[in-house]
């Protein structure tokens, strides 16, 4: 009996248990880096507080720029913090070892194995992910709370929305980091497009300042790109900028983006895998 | 060359125990050893893992502060002047490399000649002694990342005789190594020892890399110095045994020679124990007469086996 | 002295071998350097969109912001580009590859400090260095008195000198905390940050901090203050403006007085 219905349900059910244990691996894994997660806890708090100081003066300058109050300009700061680790905003990541494992030709075996290269790395780090927003997220934004006045949302609802936000932002960062990772078949050493990587995840996520300050065209394109599924988004669904119909559409925002780069993703790892057979690794 | 006397370091290692309390505990690594090593001796130094081989390595090349005990190496005191001592002293770590990882090895050793300020004729004519010895001639212009383990740690050992150290520690220097790296590397240092009386140190969990440079072995185990003498008194201490295995024509009943035990049947093969200072050619022709052999091999004895054997 | 001298010495010669390693891919080292460039270019392009929307920022203008951005980010280019490897250390001691080094007859700092010099970070350098240059020609209003012209070179050493005190602080602190690298970086790329504005907008208690703790102030708060005419938050006496090379000073001295704590640590206990 039993054996019959391991066999009925084996393949769905062993490929969710697979990439689930590969996501739990994922989460340990960053879990036991206790002292690095503490640093990070404390140099998000320190940034935290500097940034939003500047904001501070900012809004002092120009209430309501950007379309946010103080309160909101600041939960954003704090929001942008508690992400940063979680949803890599500054672009570092997995890619680099992946990077690595293709330089060295180790991918060729990751290739052989019975799981998907994508879903594997994927599961992966969302699962260094989770870990994340609860080590390294949480806190500051809880310093940053007891700091400053931000505007918190009291409704339950608003937060789950927040965390289904910052889950499909956390997605789009993957897909774009595993093109990034993908490009290392391509290029020599994977440092040029790290950096480039980097430079437009700071800039156009909303890290440093929050898109809708951006002037003009600049703002609006900025807004429409994937990396504002990373943080503006996530930070404006908490700030509840976004209502009824108008939370829909941001989360098919970033749901659309996160097909679309999952789905590069795939195609191009298509055409690399062919390449590796072609090689033979 | 090497003096050392009641040699002794003590670790403080703190455990958790509980949720936040923490208790402290001595480790004593080394306690309490001495030795004396002349100048142009090859001394093999084993013992089991965690014995404290390591531990004394890093106190005789100055990496590790000793607790206590008087130590000298070509006559500066390690910890002290560890920096002038490496200008004398050559080190070889097996598990890693002390190598430029991304560079070409030439380029090490470029940079290696600058550092230990090696004249110009001299480096020349060690660069080229240890290419052609350990052959290395193509592989001077491959980053080190790339050479396979026995090319890199031949690369290791070239790039730690350049600047003609006195003295030269070997830790582990053949582990991993396959057959020919293995024997490539011990006539090597066979012949640096005799050519240039380097005195070698060496630790090793290889039975025949001991027997086949060193006269004289020291032993250590928890701590302390068990043993420090000749290779044969090792095996007379240890009442190691070698093994005879003999393939017969056919599945017989344990054969019995005299001085040897037969602790093993399989099939038509048998194993014969036998002492490790006897010798074999009476044993194999008193089978040979007696019984269809077929095929035979003799085992050295495994230096854990024979370590082991020395505390049971 | 005997050990500085072979310090900077090997430090010369490690860092020389990877300029040479460098420069075999010109193309690739002035394409990393560029990126390294517009990367730290990155939080300039964010003031610059703040002051599109206000012409002052805690009662300073642009052009005064700039001077503090191009101060403190070419010190702290300088530092990152001589010394930022040092927070290497503590993957060399989980790896063990700490040992390697330590049986060298050259310093273990100057080793680790130009192990895999990146000379890329030189971008980092310029991009402060444009901006400073920039907000030189654009400032109005500045009395340019001898004092006021020297004190800006003083000021950037001075600066790259603590900041490089903060990386070896950092370095050493990894001795016992091995993978807390990051920790660091809220005293070198936070500091960077929080004095690119002006000590205005920040509140007393964080101020004082940055003056008597971790004295990041004397970067380029203190001095580019004299040079720009204005009184400190705090009310110090006015010499404060000066002390910048001493306050270096003592900071590289505590520095290395923590190094070789942790480096005399590691050789007593092994890990």
């Amino acid at each position: 009996m039993r054996g019959i219905g391991a066999l009925r349900d084996a393949p769905a059910m062993q490929t969710v248990r697979l990439y689930g244990l590969v996501a739990a691996g994922g989460f340990r894994r960053f879990s036991t880096y206790r002292a690095a997660t503490a640093a990070g806890v404390f140099t998000n708090t320190v940034f935290g507080f500097i940034l939003a100081y500047t904001f501070v003066a900012l809004w002092h300058e120009r209430p309501q720029l950007g379309g946010y109050d103080q309160a909101q300009a600041l939960t954003f700061v704090w929001v942008g913090q508690a992400l940063l680790a979680p949803a890599a905003l500054l672009g570092f990541g997995f890619q680099e070892e992946l990077q690595e494992r293709i330089r060295s030709g180790d991918v060729a075996v990751d290739l052989y194995r019975p799981a998907d290269l994508q879903l594997w790395w994927c599961a992966h780090d969302l699962g260094r992910a989770a870990f994340q927003l609860l080590g390294r997220g949480v806190v500051p934004m809880a310093v940053g709370a007891l700091a400053f006045e931000l505007a918190l949302p009291a409704a339950a609802g608003t937060w789950l929305l927040f965390l289904l936000a910052v889950a499909l932002g956390c997605l789009v960062s993957f897909a774009i980091r595993y093109l990034v990772g993908l490009a290392a078949f391509w290029l020599l050493d994977g440092q040029g497009i790290n950096l480039l990587n980097s430079l437009v995840a700071m800039l156009l996520s909303g890290t440093l300042l929050p898109l809708t300050v951006f002037p003009g065209a600049f703002g609006d394109i900025a807004q429409a790109l994937p990396w504002a599924a990373m943080l503006q988004v996530p930070a404006d669904v908490l700030l509840g900028r976004h209502t009824g119909a108008g939370v829909a559409g941001a989360l098919a925002f970033q749901a659309a983006w996160a097909v679309a780069l999952l789905a590069a993703g795939r195609a191009l790892q298509s055409v690399a895998t062919r390449r590796v057979v072609v090689q033979g690794g | 060359m090497i003096e050392v006397e009641d040699l002794e370091k003590v670790f403080v290692v703190r455990r958790r125990a509980g949720r936040l309390r923490r208790t402290k505990h001595e480790v004593r690594a080394v306690g309490g050893i001495s030795f004396a090593v002349p100048r142009g001796e090859v001394v093999g130094y084993i013992g089991p893992n965690g014995a404290g081989k390591s531990t004394t390595i890093k106190m005789l090349t100055g990496i590790l502060t000793p607790s206590s005990g008087r130590l000298r190496v070509v006559g500066i005191d390690p910890a002290r002047e560890r920096t002038r001592l490496a200008r004398r002293i050559g080190v070889v770590f097996g598990q890693r490399t002390t190598l430029w990882w991304d560079l070409p090895l030439l380029d090490s050793y470029r940079l290696m000649r600058r550092m230990y300020r090696i004249p110009d004729d001299r480096y020349r004519a060690n660069l080229e002694r240890c290419t052609e010895q350990l052959g290395l001639g193509e592989l001077l212009e491959v980053p080190v990342r790339q050479l396979s383990l026995g090319q890199r740690m031949r690369g290791d050992i070239a790039a730690a005789l350049l600047h003609d150290p006195e003295v030269l520690y070997l830790d582990e220097p053949t582990i991993g190594l396959d057959v020919l790296s293995k024997a490539k590397v011990r006539e090597f240092l066979r012949e640096l020892n005799a050519d240039r009386g380097t005195t070698v140190l060496l630790t090793t969990h290889d039975l025949s890399d001991i027997e086949q440079l060193c006269r004289r072995v020291m032993v250590i185990d928890h701590g302390r110095l068990m043993y420090d003498g000749g290779l044969d008194g090792l095996h007379a201490v240890g009442e190691s045994e070698r093994m005879l295995v003999v393939d017969l024509e056919r599945e017989l009943p344990p054969i019995d020679v005299a001085g040897c035990r037969t602790v093993r049947v399989e099939g038509p093969r048998q194993w014969l124990a036998f002492p490790a200072g006897a010798s074999a050619a009476p044993l194999v022709a008193e089978v040979a007469e007696r019984w269809p052999l077929v095929d035979l091999s003799v085992r050295e004895p495994d230096i854990e086996d024979v370590i082991a054997r020395m505390y049971a | 002295m005997a050990e500085a001298a072979a310090g900077i010495r090997g430090y010369g010669l490690i860092v020389a071998m990877w300029v040479r390693t460098t420069m075999a891919y010109r193309l690739s080292f002035a394409m990393t350097a560029l990126g390294n460039l517009l990367m730290t270019a990155a939080d300039f392009a964010a003031i610059a969109i703040m002051f599109s929307h206000t012409d002052v920022l805690g009662g300073f203008t642009f052009a005064e912001v700039a001077l503090l951005y191009g101060t403190t980010s070419t010190s702290l280019g300088l530092a990152d580009l001589l010394l930022g490897n040092l927070d290497r250390i503590g993957r060399r001691i989980r790896d063990g590859t700490m040992d390697t080094l330590l049986v060298r007859p050259v310093p273990v700092f100057a080793q680790i400090a130009a192990d895999r010099f990146a000379l890329r970070r030189i971008g980092r350098v310029l991009q402060g260095l444009i901006v400073l240059v920039w907000s030189l020609t654009a400032l109005d209003g500045v009395a340019w008195t001898p004092v006021a012209v020297l004190l800006v070179p003083v000021m950037v050493l001075a600066g790259a000198a603590i900041y490089g005190a903060v990386f070896t602080c950092g370095a050493a602190f990894q001795f016992w905390a091995t993978d807390a690298a990051e920790v660091q970086n809220s005293f070198t790329y936070g500091g960077n940050t929080l004095t690119q504005y002006p000590p205005t907008i920040f509140s007393k208690e964080l101020v004082r901090g940055v003056t008597f703790v971790v004295p990041l102030a004397f970067v380029n708060w203190l001095p580019a203050l004299h040079v720009l005419g204005r009184d400190d938050p705090l009310g110090l006496p006015g010499w404060v403006d000066f002390a910048s090379p001493l306050v270096a000073a003592a900071c590289c001295a505590l520095a290395g007085l923590a190094w070789r704590t942790g480096l005399r640590g590691y050789r007593s206990t092994g890990s």
